[in-house]
């Protein structure tokens, strides 16, 4: 049996940074798994992932989402990036990061638009499942996951994972 | 930003400089299908029971026509009696969240058609706990679904299989079709 689900490239910040970057990721996989651990360096927690720099609004995104009182679902369209869901921030308890998993299926197919996967489990504000977007057929070669305030805060980790089927 | 090779321990600005292949050996890929045409159903057989969890990724896309995302299918050791399972979905459209609940074994909603935007092929991830598991009824929960830019669907779901005997087979159906360029891949998981 091949065995697959390979570490392909980790960071873990050692200043704030507001766009993390994975780059030249090879096509020789069959999906991603982004495995991110974050905290934003100040109150917004307002955050987004891109692909291949693209920054036109080919992005679009629908959520499903739970803060312990009220479960309601939105969706963003002709978006500048997919929501990631909602990240811890400066005040919330130290040194608490938000969990995030993001599939990417398919990244490396040429014919098909993108989709992704995207689980957040914040304990502190709200649980979220999205469906993302990116209406492109090009391979996907790079990763962008933007904070859109000031960064993302020191201590914050990515991890990149390929995942190659038989 | 440095970005660590996972193999060399050596930072860079790229995030793949210096990191060849490495082999963990907890997740291995039992078998899978590219559609080169259309296919009403695919199944997995002979399913070894060495490991401990399967997994199932799925890209895929239907030839049925309805107004909105519809269903695919996940059916045990070829047991299609439908009324033998038990369902929980929960998805969000965008607009109102909604849970509902069957006796049978849908992905629900989580498959785009002919009536969605075209290009677009869905992402549904099964995880199959204990799957070898002779004392206990099998459980599979999923994440799955997609965004059409303007529509689509997230889908969070688990369906029961109440059987004791170990999984060996897994047919992945849908209505209509699986349309060319559809994929499905099984993972065994230590």
């Amino acid at each position: 049996m091949p065995r697959t689900y390979e570490p392909l490239a980790t960071t873990t910040l050692t200043s704030v940074t507001q766009n993390l970057t994975f780059s030249s990721i090879p096509a020789t996989y069959t999906d991603l798994v982004l495995v991110l651990s974050l905290r934003a360096s100040t109150t917004a927690s307002d955050a987004y992932f891109r692909y291949n720099n693209d920054s036109a609004t080919n992005y679009s995104d629908t959520v499903l989402r739970g803060n312990g009182t009220t479960v309601s679902s939105v969706r963003d369209s002709n978006a500048l990036g997919m929501d990631i869901g909602v990240t811890a921030v400066s005040t919330d308890i130290s040194p608490f990061q938000t969990p995030t998993i993001i599939n990417i299926m398919n990244y490396a197919n040429t014919t098909t638009f993108k989709t992704a996967l995207i689980r957040t489990s914040n304990s502190t504000a709200m649980v979220s499942a999205i469906a993302g977007l990116w209406r492109s057929t090009v391979a996907i070669n790079t990763i962008n996951i933007i904070h859109r305030g000031t960064g993302w805060d020191i201590g914050s980790t990515a991890t990149l994972y390929g995942i190659l089927k038989a | 930003m440095a970005i660590r090779s996972l193999k060399s321990g050596t930072f860079s600005r790229s995030g793949l400089v210096g990191n060849s292949v490495i082999m963990p050996g907890s997740y291995e890929s039992i078998a899978s299908s590219t559609l080169s045409s259309t296919t009403a159903s695919v199944t997995f057989s002979s399913i070894p029971s060495t490991y401990s969890h399967l997994q199932i990724r799925i890209s895929s896309r239907s030839s049925f026509a309805f107004a909105s995302m519809f269903d695919s299918y996940l059916a045990f050791n070829g047991d299609n009696t439908y009324s033998g399972y038990k369902d929980h979905i929960l998805y969000g459209n965008g607009a109102s969240p909604t849970t509902v609940t069957a006796s049978s074994y849908n992905l629900s909603y989580t498959t785009p058609g002919p009536t969605q935007t075209a290009s677009v092929y869905n992402g549904v991830v099964i995880d199959i706990l204990d799957y070898a598991n002779t004392n206990k009824y099998k459980v599979a929960k999923f994440l799955g679904g997609a965004d059409l830019n303007g529509s689509g669907n997230i889908v969070v779901g688990s369906i029961l299989w109440p059987n004791t005997a170990a999984i060996n087979q897994i047919t992945l159906s849908c209505d209509g079709s699986f349309i060319t360029g559809s994929s499905f891949a099984l993972y065994g998981v230590n």
